[in-house]
C-alpha cells in the first residue's frame, strides 16, 4: 500500500467471540497519522472489545492489527508492553486506581518508566492537571472527585507520557451536558496541541460530530460506513440514518 | 497454577515495587498480628485443658507441655494463622483485586505499560510468604505460653516441671517444619485470593462471590496440603 506511511493504526478482518457471542465479525479500519477518528454504533456493537483489540487488552480471534505498521496480534506479553507506551486511553469510568492520590495517578506512568524523582513527577502531574483544567487537587483521592472530575484527572494520565496515540472510551457518557462539552472541547484540544492520533467510541452523536475528523460505523460487529461527519450526516445508508436520527424504528431491530 | 509461575518469573525482575511490599507486609502481618494471637493463645489455653483431663486418666499429667509444644508448632500453629490469615488477608486481597478488575483498573495499569502480575500480585505473594512464617513463631510462642498459664494457674502443674517437659522433648524440626508449612500457606493464600480477584467478572456480584471463593478455596487447599506436606517432611 503506498500510503502506509501515513497509516498508523490498521485493522484488517478482526473476528472476537465470547461463547456463543460472535461480537466483532470481519472488522475493518484504517486511522491516519494525526486524525481523530470516531467510532460509533448501538451498546452491544462491539466498540470496546474492538478498542481492546487495539491497545492489546485483548486478542482477537482471527485477523491483524498493525500499529506503525507493526503486527501486534501475535506479539508477546513483553514486546506488546513496548507497543502499549505509544498509548494512552481514557477509560469509560476514569479507572483511577483508588489506593494513589491524584497526582500519583496522573504520574504513574513517569513513576513507572522513568528515573524522575517525585518533586519531578508531582510537577508534570500538575502541569498535565492544568492542561485538563483541574488545580490544586493534587492530593485528593480519586474516590472524592465527581464524575467528570475523574474523566478529566484520568485524561490528564493518559497524555502524562505524551503518546502518540490517544483512545477514549466512551467519553462523554455519564456526565452532564456542559461537562461534556467540556470534555469534547479538551479532545479537540489536546489534537491540536499534542498533535495525537485519536479513535473515540461513543453513541453520543452531537460529541461525535464535534471531534471527528472521520466517523466509523460499526454495525453487527462490522464497520458499515467511513466517512466525515458531513458524509455521515448525508449517508444514503437507511442502518446509518436510524443511528445518527436516534430513531427507534428502522432496520436496527431492538429486542 | 499458571498465575503461580508467572507470579514467580515475575518475583526477581526488576524494578522492584518496594513501597508496594512493605505496604502489604503490613496489610498481612501487623494487622493481622491480634486476630492470630487471640487464637494462638486460645488454642493453647484448651489444648492444656483438654490433654490434661485425658492424660490424667493413666497418670501423665507432667506430658501436658510436651503436647502443647508439639500441637502448636507442628500442626496448630501454621494451620490456624493459614486459616486466619486466608480468612483476613485472602478476602481482602480477592476483593481489592477483584473491584480492580470491575472497575477496568487492571486494564489501565496495562494501558500504562506496567504488568498488573509485577505491580500487584508480586508484592502481595511476597508479603503472604514472608509475613505468615512470622506470625507462626508468634502463635507458637503465644500458644505455648497459653498453655502454660493454664497448666500452672488452673490445674497447678508445677511451673520447672512443665518448662523442663516443653524444652525436653522439643526438637529444632518440630519448629522447621512448622515454619516451612507456614511459607507454604503464605504462597497458597496469596496465589489463590489473587488468581480469584484477577480473574473476576460481573459487577459487585462477582466481587462477593470471588471473596468467598478466595477463603473457601484458601482454607480447603491449606487444610488438604497440610496432610501431604506433613507426610513428606516426616
Amino acid at each position: 500500500m503506498d500510503n502506509d506511511s501515513l497509516t498508523k493504526i490498521r485493522v484488517v478482518n478482526v473476528h472476537k467471540s465470547f461463547g456463543e457471542n460472535h461480537v466483532l465479525r470481519g472488522c475493518d479500519l484504517e486511522v491516519q497519522q494525526g486524525e481523530s477518528m470516531v467510532v460509533i454504533g448501538g451498546s452491544g456493537s462491539g466498540k470496546t472489545v474492538l478498542i481492546k483489540c487495539i491497545i492489546g487488552l485483548m486478542r482477537p480471534d482471527e485477523g491483524e492489527i498493525y500499529v506503525d505498521g507493526l503486527e501486534i496480534t501475535s506479539l508477546k506479553e513483553r514486546t506488546m508492553n513496548d507497543v502499549r507506551k505509544k498509548f494512552g486511553m481514557l477509560f469509560q469510568g476514569g479507572a483511577l486506581f483508588d489506593s494513589l492520590r491524584v497526582w500519583e495517578n496522573v504520574g504513574f506512568g513517569l513513576q513507572q518508566h522513568t528515573h524522575l524523582g517525585e518533586e519531578e513527577i508531582r510537577r508534570i502531574a500538575s502541569e498535565k492537571l492544568r492542561l485538563v483544567g483541574l488545580k490544586d487537587i493534587e492530593d485528593v483521592m480519586p474516590v472524592e472527585l465527581s464524575g467528570g472530575m475523574r474523566k478529566r484527572v484520568s485524561l490528564a494520565r493518559a497524555i502524562a507520557m505524551e503518546p502518540e496515540i490517544l483512545l477514549y472510551d466512551e467519553p462523554t457518557t455519564g456526565i452532564d451536558p456542559i461537562m461534556a462539552d467540556a470534555i469534547n472541547e479538551l479532545i479537540v484540544r489536546m489534537r491540536e496541541k499534542l498533535n495525537v492520533t485519536s479513535i473515540a467510541i461513543t453513541h453520543d452523536m452531537k460529541s461525535a460530530y464535534k471531534i471527528a475528523d472521520r466517523i466509523a460505523m460499526l454495525y453487527q460487529g462490522k464497520i458499515i460506513e467511513v466517512g466525515t461527519p458531513e458524509e455521515i450526516k448525508n449517508s444514503p445508508n437507511p442502518i446509518v440514518q436510524q443511528f445518527i436520527q436516534g430513531k427507534s424504528e428502522g432496520p436496527i431491530k431492538i429486542l | 497454577m499458571i498465575l503461580f509461575a508467572q507470579t514467580l518469573s515475575w518475583v526477581f525482575r526488576p524494578p522492584m515495587q518496594g513501597g508496594e511490599i512493605l505496604k502489604q507486609m503490613e496489610e498481612v502481618g501487623v494487622r493481622s498480628f491480634p486476630v492470630v494471637i487471640i487464637t494462638a493463645a486460645f488454642t493453647g489455653m484448651v489444648l492444656a485443658l483438654q490433654s490434661f483431663t485425658g492424660f490424667k486418666r493413666f497418670n501423665a499429667e507432667s506430658m501436658v507441655g510436651t503436647v502443647v509444644a508439639l500441637s502448636m508448632t507442628r500442626e496448630l500453629g501454621p494451620v490456624l494463622t493459614g486459616l486466619m490469615v486466608s480468612g483476613r488477608v485472602g478476602s481482602a486481597m480477592a476483593a481489592e483485586l477483584g473491584t480492580m478488575r470491575v472497575t477496568e483498573q487492571i486494564d489501565a495499569l496495562y494501558t500504562l505499560a506496567t504488568n498488573p502480575i509485577k505491580y500487584l500480585i508480586v508484592p502481595r505473594f511476597l508479603a503472604a510468604t514472608i509475613m505468615l512464617p512470622i506470625l507462626v513463631i508468634f502463635a507458637d510462642v503465644i500458644g505455648i505460653l497459653g498453655g502454660y498459664l493454664v497448666s500452672v494457674q488452673i490445674l497447678g502443674t508445677n511451673p520447672t516441671l512443665y518448662i523442663r517437659r516443653t524444652w525436653d522433648y522439643l526438637e529444632f524440626s518440630d519448629l522447621y517444619s512448622g515454619l516451612l508449612k507456614a511459607i507454604f500457606f503464605g504462597m497458597i493464600v496469596a496465589t489463590i485470593s489473587c488468581y480469584q480477584g484477577f480473574s473476576t467478572e460481573g459487577g459487585a456480584e462477582g466481587v462477593g462471590r470471588a471473596t468467598t471463593k478466595a477463603v473457601v478455596i484458601s482454607s480447603l487447599t491449606i487444610l488438604i496440603s497440610n496432610y501431604f506436606i506433613t507426610v513428606i517432611l516426616f
